[in-house]
């Protein structure tokens, strides 16, 4: 047996660690410093989304939670009125709430929003110390307005805002 | 009628001739599906949902005979077109291919899916109809999924249009069927909606003011086949396969309607279980399929916060929190040191078990059970009431109906509904009252005396005259009294002198004849079956003796009662809420509302029926029942208390009429036609389905061949105004302001003001317009109220309301002064 034998083998061993410390790319990021962006098909925390006019995408129709499997959602409703105008159409969710901790981010609620109001974001910091904290009303849940005097409710003009379900249109061959 | 068998998709089906196609192929088991069409209405064939394709034998014209094929079987012609089944009646030999084994059938109803979704708005995501919407239901069976209609074509028409406050009407989801109209017009008969313009411009308006103006409007919103008539009351409430249903009674009147109480928790409550809507339940022989707007809308009382939570102990005129055991040692003490002068004064909200308890109670201890209640004559309805077999809906030719001192649309629509209804299967309707009421134009004969004159118009009755013939020669005869302008003792005269008259004529001991009280509460009856009896002069009863009250309010109601109260010896009250009453009580026992326990209650025409629970809880409060059995256990006396069951099992050995009934026995259903409810996608009103019980009637006693005696028809001392006094009498109107009412915000425009009715020439005397304020003064007390005039009440009458204010508990003189020359 050669004395050099080891030697030889040792080598072979650092050499095969170097290549991967040398030459690969590093996958790790530090976090939370450093974050990583989500694929374009994550599921994270739920956003409620507003049209450009900021008012808000959601009608309180409620089909989320009965495609929920979790039955994580609890939506209820009231009627819009010109001049206090959540979202267009008569009308719009009053109590809007996700239990995170029974959520199973399965997405069903998307599928089954008429509007594509809900949609499962990139957050998947989610956090709480007790099961209250958990549920998320709907303020925390709604998107960021796109300016300050978007927010809802909103006074608006008679007449304009009259279906609750975007228009649409035929599909073109 | 004879029996035509036919052919439905190759099955052999044999039906009652003149059945609609439609129904028929329901009874085979086979779904036509339709929009216009409802079992309960002639037929229209608006919608074209039915298509079929109908064969029917040749017939050779020269012989008469059916034609034969080679086989020697009749041939068959098909028509070159589809036909509705729901405009076809049956006929011997009739082939019918539905859509199941026709394909013409199919793409004709596939089609006709497309035409009626041309300028729907789809919109069923925030439709109160979506998830229980035959249009919905339909369209997914049968539809064809995609439309050839170019979308920008459709039609935007208004989506928010209240026929009335408490109906809503979007214009857009209307497919115009006609089924409301139709309901106002047949079943209700108030053509107060109908249709506008023609074509795609058709709309439906209502013709009344106000709008709507109808007590059964929202049955509309059930028959509705699309989510187009909806009521305020719902709106956007929840989507209905998030509400929990429980079977339960009506308890606004006598009439005892089936209903289905929705219940969902709720951010808006403060995470509270509440009360979303009622439906009705279907009883053909009760409410068929049918409630009224005060059953249907006054439900806000039950989420009340004035509830009492813990009982109340009086401690130097303050009324304390206390325990239970506190409470029930010192009541169970005090009413038995009582022992004969204990009076037990209960009302015709509690159920049948409470009140047999009570009455239990009182019998042990040698007291004395009290009915409160403003109408009398309630043991004759035990005696010559309406038998087991009962069915407003089994009378017709040959029969009679007497409607006396009662405004049925008033005191109990559903009744009022199905009188009507007999009258037009050809009974004979007789409306005996001092105003013209809505019955009167389906009356055969309408007979119109003076308030007072009550009991000489019913003795007329006896004698020989045409209304009297046509009585009296009736097959079956059933007499319905009320209490329209009498009072307590008016009322048992009424009742003795209808008993007299139906006994008179034979009209006794049959299941479809009798006497029928229409009660002031859903369970007066159950008190009469257990032996309650009246007081005439209730005051004088209270004084110095100790009370126990349950569920009824005397001081609220009269300041003289709470005067007598006021002297009793000690006083227990068991209610549901501090009522004026229970202010004046030495010990306050917290009872749970109807919606939080279960039992029974015997309507009017004597079924006893069960409701379950709905609600929790609130607080430590308890059944009737329990309570009084809690509290006859510190008098030694020996009650169930733990179950209804069994308290039901105990009242059947005691009270004669309830005899072989049990209280599982009460939940039996029977297939009942039309079938409508859950499974059932034409009709709609999705809790139609009656899955808890029918109820089971009480016999009466002539019914039984029990001897027994009727009272004579005492003659009411009449009064006579002197000049410028009025006759002031209480009359009954459903929309009252009494507790179950009020907290209904949406019925607040059709309660109205407290008011007071005159003749309009009375009124011109008085200086006083409709509309304008008179002072009403009467044995000492006055009050503020509205004049409103009617032509067909005498001069020198007023009628005051009951439930608005004023304690008039029978007629009385009274003076009636403008308000403007007062001040």
């Amino acid at each position: 047996m050669n004395v050099l034998e080891p030697m030889v083998e040792l080598g072979r061993g650092l050499w095969t660690v170097m290549k991967q410390v040398l030459f690969n790319p590093v996958v790790t990021v530090q976090y939370p410093e450093q974050k990583r962006e989500v694929r374009p098909r994550f599921r994270g925390r739920h956003v409620l989304k507003r049209y450009e006019n900021g008012l808000e995408k959601c009608i309180g129709c409620s089909l989320c939670a009965a495609a929920c499997p979790a039955d994580a959602i609890f939506v209820e409703a009231s009627e819009n009125t010109d001049e206090k105008r959540f979202s267009p159409g008569e009308r719009y969710a009053s109590t809007y709430e996700i239990n995170m901790l029974r959520c199973i981010y399965c997405g069903f609620c998307e599928d089954a929003c008429p509007t594509e109001a809900i949609v499962l974001g990139d957050n998947y910091e989610l956090s709480f110390t007790n099961r209250r904290d958990a549920i998320y009303p709907k303020e925390m849940l709604l998107e960021a307005v796109p300016s300050a005097n978007m927010t809802t409710p909103q006074a608006v003009d008679a007449n304009v805002f009259t279906r609750s379900v975007p228009e649409m249109k035929d599909p073109q061959d | 009628m004879a029996d035509v068998t036919l052919t439905i998709d190759n099955k052999q089906v044999t039906v009652p001739a003149g059945m609609l196609v439609v129904d028929a192929a329901k009874k085979a088991g086979i779904d036509i599906p339709v929009f216009c069409y409802h079992p309960k209405m002639e037929p229209a064939g608006m919608c074209r949902m039915c298509l079929v394709e109908v064969g029917r034998p040749m017939i050779d014209r020269a012989t008469g005979k059916p034609v034969l094929d080679e086989k020697g079987e009749p041939k068959v012609q098909f028509m070159p077109k589809l036909e509705t089944a729901c405009t076809n009646p049956v006929s011997e030999g009739m082939v019918v291919k539905t859509q199941l084994t026709s394909e013409r059938a199919k793409s004709g109803q596939k089609e006709t899916v497309e035409f009626l979704l041309t300028s729907h708005p789809l919109d069923c995501p925030i439709c109160d109809k979506g998830g229980e919407c035959p249009l919905q239901n339909l369209t997914m069976e049968h539809g064809p999924g995609k439309s050839r209609f170019i979308f920008d074509e459709k039609q935007r028409l208004a989506k928010h249009v209240p026929l009335g406050e408490l109906i809503w009407l979007d214009r857009e989801r209307c497919i115009q069927c006609g089924r409301c109209i139709r309901f106002q017009d047949d079943v209700a008969g108030e053509s107060v909606i109908g249709f506008d313009q023609r074509g795609r411009y058709t709309q439906i308006v209502t013709f009344s003011e106000p709008g709507f103006d109808s007590v059964f409007s929202g049955n509309t919103t059930d028959i509705c086949p699309v989510g187009a008539l909806t009521t305020a009351d719902f709106r956007f409430g929840a989507r209905p396969w998030e509400l929990q249903a429980a079977p339960s009674i009506c308890s606004q009147c006598p009439v005892g309607c089936n209903t289905v109480i929705n219940t969902r928790r709720e951010a808006k409550a403060d995470g509270k279980i509440v009360i979303k809507r009622i439906m009705p339940r279907q009883n053909e022989q009760v409410n068929e399929i049918w409630l009224c707007d005060k059953g249907r809308f006054a439900h806000h009382h039950f989420a009340s916060e004035d509830r009492l939570t813990k009982p109340l102990i009086n401690k130097e005129d303050k009324l304390a929190k206390a325990s239970w055991k506190s409470a029930l040692d010192l009541a169970s003490e005090k009413l038995s040191a009582a022992k004969k002068n204990l009076v037990v004064l209960a009302s015709g909200r509690l159920s049948n078990e409470d009140l047999f308890n009570l009455k239990s109670l009182a019998d042990m201890a040698g007291g004395k059970a009290l009915l409160y209640s403003d109408m009398g004559g309630g043991a004759l309805t035990t005696r010559v009431g309406v038998s087991a077999g009962f069915d407003l809906g089994k009378l017709g030719a040959g029969d009679a109906i007497l409607v006396a001192a009662s405004d049925l649309y008033e005191e109990a629509p559903i009744w009022w509904l199905r009188v009507k209804a007999a009258a037009e299967r050809g009974a004979t309707l007789i409306v005996a009252n001092p105003r013209a009421t809505k019955l009167d134009k389906h009356a055969k004969f309408v007979i119109r005396y003076s308030y007072g004159d009550e009991v000489t118009t019913i003795e007329d009755l006896k004698g020989k005259n045409k209304i009297a013939d046509a009585f009296r020669k009736a097959e079956n005869a059933v007499v319905f009294y009320g209490s329209e302008g009498v009072g307590l003792a008016g009322s048992a005269s009424v009742a003795a002198a209808a008993a007299e008259l139906l006994t008179e004529a034979g009209h006794v001991g049959k299941p479809n004849s009798g006497l029928i009280g229409v009660w002031g509460r859903a369970n007066d009856q159950g008190a009469w079956e257990m032996g309650f009896e009246t007081s005439d002069d209730l005051a004088e009863e209270l004084k110095g003796k100790a009370v126990y009250i349950a569920g009824a309010d005397p001081a609220g109601d009269d300041p003289a009662l709470a005067k007598a109260l006021k002297s009793a010896k000690f006083l227990v009250v068991q209610d549901i809420s501090l009522t004026a009453t229970a202010g004046l009580a030495d010990v306050v026992l917290p009872a749970q509302a109807i919606t939080e326990r279960e039992g029974t209650f015997t309507s009017g025409d004597r079924r006893v029926q069960r409701f379950y629970p709905v609600l929790p809880v609130t607080g430590e409060a308890r059944p009737d029942f329990a309570i009084t059995s809690q509290l006859a256990r510190g008098m030694n006396y020996i009650l169930e208390g733990e179950s209804p069951s069994i308290a039901f099992d105990y009242l059947t050995t005691e009270a004669k009429s309830f005899e072989g009934l049990h209280y599982a026995k009460l939940a039996e259903t029977t297939e009942q036609w039309p079938l409508v409810g859950r499974g059932e996608v034409n009709y709609g009103g999705t809790s139609y389905e009656n899955k808890h019980g029918l109820g089971a009637q009480l016999t009466s006693a002539a019914a039984r061949g029990e001897n027994y005696k009727l009272p004579a028809a005492k003659k009411v001392k009449s009064l006579r105004p002197k000049e410028g006094e009025l006759l002031a009498v209480p009359v009954t109107k459903l929309y009252d302001q009494g507790t179950t009412v009020i907290p209904a915000a949406l019925l607040a425009e059709r309660i109205g003001e407290a008011s007071v009715t005159l003749n309009p020439a009375t009124a011109e005397e008085l200086g006083a317009a409709a509309g304008e304020l008179v002072k009403l003064s009467w044995n000492g007390s006055q009050s503020e109220v509205r004049v409103r005039t009617d032509e067909s009440i005498s001069t020198g009458v007023a009628l005051v309301p009951r439930s608005f204010g004023m304690a008039l508990r029978e007629p009385v003189v009274a003076s009636v002064k403008s308000a403007k020359k007062v001040k």
